[in-house]
């Protein structure tokens, strides 16, 4: 049984959270620097130049790329050989959040579902993070994070559809959702879409599926085709950058597909913004 | 599509000039306020009691910036969605605010208010948090400080850039520009 100490997971999820605050993901970035290039429109053509301008500003100066800096979202993978020395590997990760997201002066956006209250003492300085753990084979553990902010995921969507509907109803679900979302999600986007399972694996998996880096190709040659399929429908719809009209509205298209019931097809789509920060790392 | 330079408060003379997709760099004093500040400006107005600045000719940045950094006025303060504001937008318009800075689609009751009362929806670059931060030079809370991020700033901004989405002849920019690059099977 290999033993990891409880104060170097926190310090490790603290030091990605500031890193994510300020720094693009590389994958991002030169996405965003094709968009530019191919872009048809000259007003969204400069708008993904302040996007890039704003990505070298907040890299160069620590500032935060966006004031709104999210939910902190996890996925966790712990080997079944990782003993967690001085405590829970969850509150670890809580621990780790708080202090990044203090560290980094980034926004506290958790709050109270109905007062509305945003307090250190009720919820906690953007706490609690949201954190999905699996166990794997093993004596890592492996830590995927991404910052989630509201705009986008204000726009994301889930229906269960019965099995008829197939790829032709998931491609008008897909354009449905990102037509009515409009300028509202801050795109160019990325769209991660969650098929089959249940409904909450669905949704999940549409979450997850927004952790994968942009320009990396579906390892389901069926999926791979899928995905290009509806990348090139939602680019028809004209939204352009930040909903200005243009040809670039999203960035990459990325499903995760599961085994499901023989009565459903769920599918859940789930929108992540232009400032898509997320990272890996393995302890 | 013209590029304009404005310094605040804002007559309807300036606003009239403005037409969907004109850009324009703001100079002077803007108020920050989201969904909370919004509620609670708006029951004020209903209630004729005074309000904690003067809405005649003013600007409202929807944001909920970061917190400063040390020596900093305002940490990233780009803009946040503004149909939440809906519904309270053409109550502010109607009493002398001659526009409001925030990022995606307005319903029909904000664009006919900037018809009525000459006032223009600006957007400005959502993400875009780092940018626009250093071109607001001073922030100082001015009222619901215990809103946090959402307390209601009093900001100086310096060539502030933004883009006319609303106009005060009813036009819309993202209709506009979605209509020319939607391709159509």
């Amino acid at each position: 049984m290999r033993e990891v100490a409880f104060d170097d997971v926190v310090k490790a999820v603290r030091d990605i959270i500031l890193h994510c605050g300020t720094d693009l993901p590389q994958d991002t970035y030169d996405a965003l620097v094709t968009a530019m290039e191919t872009e048809a429109s000259p007003v969204s053509k400069e708008v993904i130049r302040q996007i890039l301008e704003n990505a070298d500003i907040a890299k160069d100066e620590k500032r935060p790329l966006c004031q709104d800096t999210g939910l902190a979202v996890f996925f966790v993978n712990i080997g079944d050989e990782v003993k967690i020395n001085g405590g829970l590997l969850r509150d670890a990760i809580n621990q780790g959040t708080e202090q990044g997201y203090t560290d980094a002066y980034l926004r506290a956006s958790t709050c109270e579902p109905f007062s509305r209250a945003n307090l250190k003492d009720t919820v906690g300085y953007n706490l609690p993070a949201i954190i999905h753990f699996d166990i794997v084979a093993g004596d890592k553990i492996d830590i995927e994070y991404a910052a989630k902010g509201g705009g986008s995921e204000n726009v994301s969507r889930a229906k269960v559809f019965p099995p008829a509907a197939g790829k032709d109803g998931i491609v008008e679900y897909v354009k449905e959702v990102i037509s009515d979302a409009g300028g509202n999600p801050c795109p160019p986007i990325t769209i991660g879409v969650g098929i089959g399972g249940t409904f909450e694996k669905a949704c999940i998996s549409s979450k997850h599926a927004l952790f994968r880096d942009i320009g990396s190709h579906n390892e389901d040659p069926e999926m791979d085709e899928l995905e290009q399929r509806i990348l090139v429908e939602i680019n028809k719809l004209g939204i352009g950058a930040m909903g200005m009209g243009g040809t670039k509205t999203a960035l990459a298209v990325h499903i995760e597909s599961n085994p499901c019931h023989i009565a459903s097809l769920p599918v859940s789509v789930n929108v992540q913004c232009h400032s898509s920060r997320h990272t890996h790392i393995t302890i | 599509m013209a590029s304009y330079t404005f310094t605040t408060p804002l007559t309807s003379e300036d606003t009239k000039q403005l037409v969907a997709g004109d850009t324009v760099l703001l100079n002077g004093t803007i108020y920050t306020a989201r969904d909370a500040a919004h509620k609670r400006l708006v029951d004020l107005i209903e209630a004729g009691e005074e309000l904690p600045f003067d809405l005649e000719g003013s600007i409202i940045y929807f944001v909920g910036p970061t917190p400063p950094k040390p020596g900093d006025p305002i940490g990233s303060a780009g803009p946040t969605t503004s149909y939440r504001m809906d519904s309270f937008s053409p109550t502010m318009l109607k009493n002398g605010s001659k526009g409001m800075i925030g990022k995606g689609k307005r319903d029909q009751g904000v664009k006919d208010a900037c018809v009525e009362y000459d006032g223009i929806y600006f957007g400005a670059t959502g993400g875009a948090g780092a940018l626009l931060g250093k071109q607001i030079t001073s922030a100082e809370v001015i009222a619901y400080p215990e809103l946090g991020p959402e307390a209601i700033r009093k900001i100086t901004v310096k060539e502030f850039p933004v883009t006319v989405i609303n106009d005060t002849k009813g036009n819309d920019l993202y209709q506009m520009g979605r209509a020319q690059y939607e391709v159509k099977d």
